[in-house]
């Protein structure tokens, strides 16, 4: 196409993307701005606060469970995407590496989990966290909270087409060198495999990040809510309060923001390569 | 005592090493799975000391709410087919062209990638309550804008006619990044030769997009519709968070079928009858899920 042909397409393209763009980002410009609202203007319709205070934020920090919502969060999060990068990575490896009876009918297995939607798990989960076979209830604890994520089939399929990557003639040479199997998985197979489990740990840890219906249900002590649950439970009771909401929506969401802003280019390519969702 | 065969003794570790994973999926998911038919058999309420079986009672039931116009179940269904049948190609459409003109532009493409990024992996819960403030009456910026051009203020969250689009456009926005991005990735695919020699051919902008992009695109449309259609069809935090109380209302115009499990489930603890409807759910997203294999294995053949 020539030059001359193309301009009008570009330039129709710069003025609807930067359209489409400003749309993406003036919710959350608003979402500041208000956060910055004395609990006077809020009714008012200017867009930028008249009086800026941070008051809000001393009301959200030192007033509410908010930073133990963070905390919690942190916890599940970092405890499933630490055990999701081992196993997931573990069985992946086994599934590319190994021949071994029944190895066709234990994938299909793990397959056909990935059809099933949470949505129809929960309900059994919660019975199983009640009465659980191991210990007291899992109810308001961390391992309930996180037991269901702690190894996930799509980051097993992900790792199985990466360790298949993994040349076997490295792995029978580290084994004529006395390797043990595991040294091989370790030290061998991690390595070369370390951008796919960059990958899969950060979906996880966005995907968890996020997660709110099974902790909604599985949380119901104050201080045992995740993030998103808390939030929920905050807005709900702060009611009218749309100033405390709007900071309490700010600290859950800038903190995510720069992180993105910080590494976008390995997450995008990431899920361009992957397709998983966080 | 015979000697462990390498053979043999590589089996041996590939069971060890799966052997924790295993039990996972047995114990985590595909017994909670077999439990939740079983459940859907029962009258099924954890506060009762026994669970009283009823065969295909739930079922039954399930039938006859859906049969009826003014129930909640008919409602909470009809509404997700809905939050689907619109918002799947709303969102495709508009990602579908973010991406051809995103390929289209040279530079600030990493900066306009990121825009659309951003809603994505930021919380659902809290971007739905921003939302909920955009959509109020008097100071949500959306009824600014509305009286900044001398319209009339809507009611948006508040009608039982606007809720639904207002809620479904919040999730179109949220999840536009992940499917501009999917596409990008298509497009980049396309080799370039194809569309110079169209336009040696005469082709035109639209025939080349015709003839040339959609088709060669059709297996990211194909996952996309699938991905997205079975991400509409769970919507559950939005509505929760934008109706008052959570309710689903105003009127059960905006109640989803994840919702109604919910109430079912742990407020009503009618659990029984939410198995029924995970079930039921469940089979929904198989068929689209067999739909799609079928499209995909078409599509290379």
């Amino acid at each position: 196409m020539s030059r001359a042909a193309a301009w009008p397409y570009k330039t129709f393209s710069y003025l609807m993307l930067t359209l489409i763009g400003l749309t993406m980002i003036v919710p959350f410009a608003w979402m500041i701005a208000t956060s910055f609202k004395p609990a006077t203007e809020i009714l008012r319709p200017n867009f930028f606060p008249v009086a800026p205070t941070i008051a809000n934020y001393e009301t959200v920090l030192f007033d509410t469970a908010l930073p133990r919502w963070y905390w919690n969060s942190i916890v599940v999060a970092v405890m499933s995407t630490v055990s999701v990068a081992f196993f997931d990575s573990l069985a992946g490896y086994v599934f590319a590496k190994y021949q071994f009876p029944g190895k066709r009918i234990i994938f299909i297995l793990f397959l056909s989990s990935l059809m099933v939607p949470t949505e129809m798990l929960i309900i059994p989960w919660y019975i199983m966290s009640v009465h659980p076979i191991v210990g007291s209830s899992w109810v308001d604890t961390y391992w309930g909270i996180a037991f269901p994520g702690l190894i996930t089939a799509a980051g097993v399929f992900l790792m199985r087409q990466f360790m298949q990557g993994v040349p076997n003639e490295l792995l029978d040479a580290a084994r004529m060198d006395g390797v043990s199997e595991f040294g091989l998985f370790w030290r061998i197979a991690i390595p070369l495999a370390l951008p796919a489990v960059g990958a899969l740990c950060i979906f996880n840890f966005l995907g968890n990040w996020n997660a709110f219906i099974w902790p909604l249900i599985i949380t119901s002590a104050r201080d045992m809510m995740t993030l998103p649950v808390g939030i929920q439970f905050f807005s709900t009771e702060a009611g009218a309060d749309w100033h405390l909401i709007m900071t309490g929506a700010t600290l859950s969401v800038v903190p995510l923001l720069l992180i993105v802003i910080f590494f976008q280019r390995y997450i995008i390519d990431g899920i361009a390569l992957t397709g998983i969702k966080g | 005592m015979f000697q462990l065969t390498l053979a043999r003794k590589k089996i041996l570790w590939a069971y060890l090493f799966l052997a924790i994973p295993l039990i996972f999926f047995l114990y985590i998911r595909i017994y909670p799975t077999l439990f939740a038919f079983e459940m859907s058999l029962y009258d099924w309420n954890p506060l009762a000391e026994e669970q009283e079986y009823i065969g295909t009672e739930n079922y039954e039931r399930l039938a006859t709410e859906l049969n009826n116009p003014r129930s909640v179940t008919r409602a909470a269904f009809s509404n997700t087919i809905v939050y689907v049948v619109l918002g799947v190609p709303i969102q495709l459409s508009i990602a579908l062209l973010v991406a051809l003109m995103l390929n289209e532009i040279g530079r600030l493409t990493m900066l306009y990638r990121l825009l659309f990024f951003l809603p994505f992996v930021t919380s659902t819960i809290s971007i739905a309550w921003v939302f909920r403030a955009l959509y109020q009456p008097q100071f949500g910026f959306l009824n600014v804008l509305l009286t900044l051009f001398s319209l009339p203020q809507q009611p948006f969250l508040k009608s039982p006619t606007q809720a639904l689009p207002s809620i479904l456009a919040m999730i179109i926005w949220q999840g536009l990044g992940f499917a501009v991005i999917i596409f990008l990735a298509g497009v980049k695919q396309i080799p370039r030769d194809y569309y110079e020699a169209a336009t040696v051919d005469g082709a035109n902008r639209w025939q080349s997009f015709r003839r040339i992009t959609l088709p060669l695109l059709n297996p990211s449309i194909v996952y996309l519709i699938v991905l997205q259609s079975i991400s509409f069809l769970r919507t559950f935090a939005p509505v929760l968070a934008m109706t008052t109380q959570g309710d689903g209302g105003p009127l059960n115009s905006t109640t989803t079928v994840v919702l109604r499990i919910y109430r079912e489930a742990f407020q009503r603890f009618d659990m029984g009858f939410a198995a029924a409807q995970t079930v039921f759910l469940f089979a929904i997203i198989l068929v689209v899920t067999i739909v799609q294999m079928r499209l995909t294995t078409r599509a290379t053949d």
